[in-house]
């Protein structure tokens, strides 16, 4: 049952109704305030963490029925679990009486939440259970109000769960439109089609949740702000081909591209780079801890499709970015977590091959146990001076009377950026045509009035 | 065991034995029944484990690998439980060619979130020695408080170690070093000094 929301003036946390986005968001740059402006912030939490599908978990983080993690949408705290039947379903945390959350657990498997603060208990299905001591109200508990919100729309694909309190937003394929096709081929290059999401890389910046989103499709900064990651990736190389070295000399004539998608969506593919054969992705492996003595035993085990096991363990060159909070990069899945308008979670879940049919000649815990150590790289010795930069951006960014933030890198220069019958946009590896898009898509979302609302059982 | 392979330039090291021995160093290890009671031995380690932290406050690198044995690990898990780092990603797990590179990253001058640098004071305490499954192995736990001051304030990190000390000659070195931080499987700022 969907419950319509109370009038806006309610429930408006800032007031944006004056703002001219056409004046803040223009073609080829951007107003400082929408870094930096909490009243803009907390519109976003209700017009695009709330009215466009966001990203909540993975399927196997609840691989059984009962099982549930917290996660947030927007500032939201919700449960996500799998019901006693097997739904999934994204409660809000809060207990339906007096706004408690009823799960202070980040994992674990339960069939009905009970309220710590007055003892009221809810099943997993977000309906009432019991109340202690009713005969001291004058009602009978069948209203649905007093059952647990949850979000009206959950949907998964491939694993990958959703959920948006936009009853008029488009389904979730509709919404992921041509990026599912690069998130396809992502999952199908693992066996069986799948992976495991395992633990995390969890980090956390003081600056605004789009420096991240601006930032996952960025071709530009890469030699720039990971200059020591290439530097020491390639120190003991025979040749300085190692990990990102493909976008040193002219980033923008090598063979990788970056494409816009629609919806915010975009992709940065630079899989056209890597030698196509079996052993490609891993010759340009930087070095990791276990991985002499891995190759080496795979390869007396399996000879030549040891290449193809090590491909697994190595880190696949793709940003797969899907708006606003979603980045499947190398093997990771990307969380961008928005907390206030200037500090923002990012975690990078690693994920872990699964080898259902044994495809992999039982190696499977091998390629993990590199695959493992090849993801800690890039948290470790390259996200760590992005984020630097972006807390550098939002400090920058105080300067109020210089006001604009350009994305106009590509913009006017003729055949440069392409835009091809099925309405995806392609340009150069640096080119910002992919901000100017999504920013595009983000003031649309914020100019419109999305009607929320949330579920109850009946 | 000592292998043929120089472990600065590859690993070969970091292999299943490696890894059951590194989760076998950390099972079930801080038993009263195992305590070194003996004063002069647990001084003699908790001199080298204060030596490490004031080596590591000072970014004397160098020095501080050499406390190390040529085959070994900084781990520091993402989880409480520290988990199986074959099947789990950690905060951080280094072998030692991942240790140099640690510091050679840092002394590019191009790290960003360490231009410019942090300067930290460790405090170490309570520290308690074990005896451990061989002879010739000491596990040594501490907790660890280390104030961390970069451009706009002073933060805390606090948390416990396990060291596996091995014998070498007269003296000790650090086989592994299992960072465990209270909040490591929360949102870190930042986490890019060697804890």
């Amino acid at each position: 049952m969907l419950e319509r929301l109370s009038a806006a003036p309610a429930r408006v946390e800032g007031a944006i109704g004056h703002y001219d986005w056409d004046e803040l968001v223009q073609e080829d740059r951007v107003h400082r305030l929408i870094y930096t402006d909490p009243a803009i912030f907390a519109a976003e939490m209700t017009h695009i963490f709330g009215a466009v599908w966001v990203y909540l978990g993975h399927e196997s983080q609840i691989p059984s029925n009962d099982d549930f993690i917290t996660v947030r949408m927007g500032l939201r705290p919700l449960i996500l679990l799998r019901d006693a039947n097997g739904r999934i379903r994204a409660l809000f945390n809060r207990c339906a009486h007096r706004g408690t959350t009823l799960c202070r657990k980040e994992k674990g498997s339960a069939r009905f939440f009970q309220c710590p603060y007055h003892g009221w208990s809810f099943l997993n299905s977000g309906k009432l259970r019991a109340v202690p001591w009713p005969d001291g109200y004058a009602c009978d508990f069948k209203d649905a109000k007093f059952n647990v919100a949850q979000v009206p729309r959950v949907d998964s694909y491939r694993g990958f769960i959703f959920a948006t309190l936009n009853p008029d937003a488009p389904s979730l394929l509709e919404y992921l439109g041509p990026i599912a096709k690069p998130i396809d081929e992502w999952l199908d290059r693992q066996p069986g089609g799948k992976i495991a999401v395992c633990e995390a890389n969890r980090l956390r910046y003081k600056g605004n949740w789009k420096l991240a989103y601006d930032n996952s499709g960025d071709g530009y900064h890469v030699v720039f702000s990971h200059r020591s990651l290439l530097e020491m990736e390639n120190r003991q190389a025979d040749i300085a081909n190692k990990g990102m070295s493909y976008y040193k000399g002219s980033p923008d004539n090598a063979p990788m591209y970056m494409a816009y998608m629609g919806h915010g969506h975009h992709f940065k593919d630079k899989r056209p780079n890597i030698e196509k054969r079996a052993g490609g992705l891993w010759a340009v492996e930087g070095p990791h801890p276990g991985m002499e003595h891995y190759a080496q035993a795979l390869r007396r085990r399996f000879g030549g499709k040891a290449e193809e096991i090590l491909d697994l363990a190595s880190s696949e060159p793709v940003n797969i970015n899907v708006f606003p909070n979603f980045s499947l990069l190398g093997n990771h899945i990307q969380v961008f977590e928005p907390l206030a308008v200037d500090e923002t979670n990012v975690t990078w879940y690693g994920t872990a091959v699964v080898d259902e049919q044994g495809a992999l000649g039982g190696a499977v815990d091998e390629v993990n146990a590199l695959r493992m150590r090849t993801q800690e790289q890039f948290p470790n010795f390259g996200e760590v001076d992005d984020l630097a930069n972006f807390e550098e951006i939002q400090r920058g960014l105080a300067c109020q009377e210089d006001e604009w933030v350009y994305m106009h890198r590509g913009l006017g220069i003729p055949g440069r950026v392409k835009t091809h019958d099925d309405g995806i946009i392609t340009a150069p590896a640096t080119d910002e045509a992919f901000m100017r898009e999504y920013i595009k898509e983000w003031k649309r979302l914020m100019k419109a009035s999305p009607n929320l609302v949330v579920a109850r059982e009946p | 065991m000592q292998s043929a392979h120089d472990p600065s330039l590859s690993s070969y090291y970091v292999n299943d034995a490696l890894y059951r021995e590194l989760i076998d160093s950390f099972s079930d290890w801080q038993r009263d029944d195992l305590v070194i009671d003996d004063p002069g031995e647990r001084d003699c380690l908790r001199l080298l484990v204060e030596r490490e932290a004031r080596l590591l406050d000072q970014l004397r690198f160098d020095e501080w690998l050499t406390m190390y044995a040529p085959e070994c690990i900084y781990w520091v898990p993402g989880t409480p439980e520290a988990g199986d780092p074959r099947r789990e990603i950690a905060i951080s797990f280094d072998d030692r060619r991942r240790m140099e590179d640690r510091i050679y990253r840092l002394r590019t001058g191009y790290a960003w979130s360490q231009a410019p640098k942090s300067r930290t004071v460790r405090m170490i305490s309570n520290i308690e020695a074990f005896a451990a499954d061989q002879s010739g192995v000491r596990m040594v736990r501490s907790n660890f408080l280390i104030s961390e001051f970069r451009v706009d304030g002073t933060r805390f990190l606090s948390g416990w170690c396990g060291h596996r000390f091995v014998r070498n000659g007269a003296g000790w070195q650090i086989r592994f070093r299992q960072v465990n931080l209270i909040d490591c499987d929360q949102n870190l700022r930042n986490p890019s000094i060697i804890i």
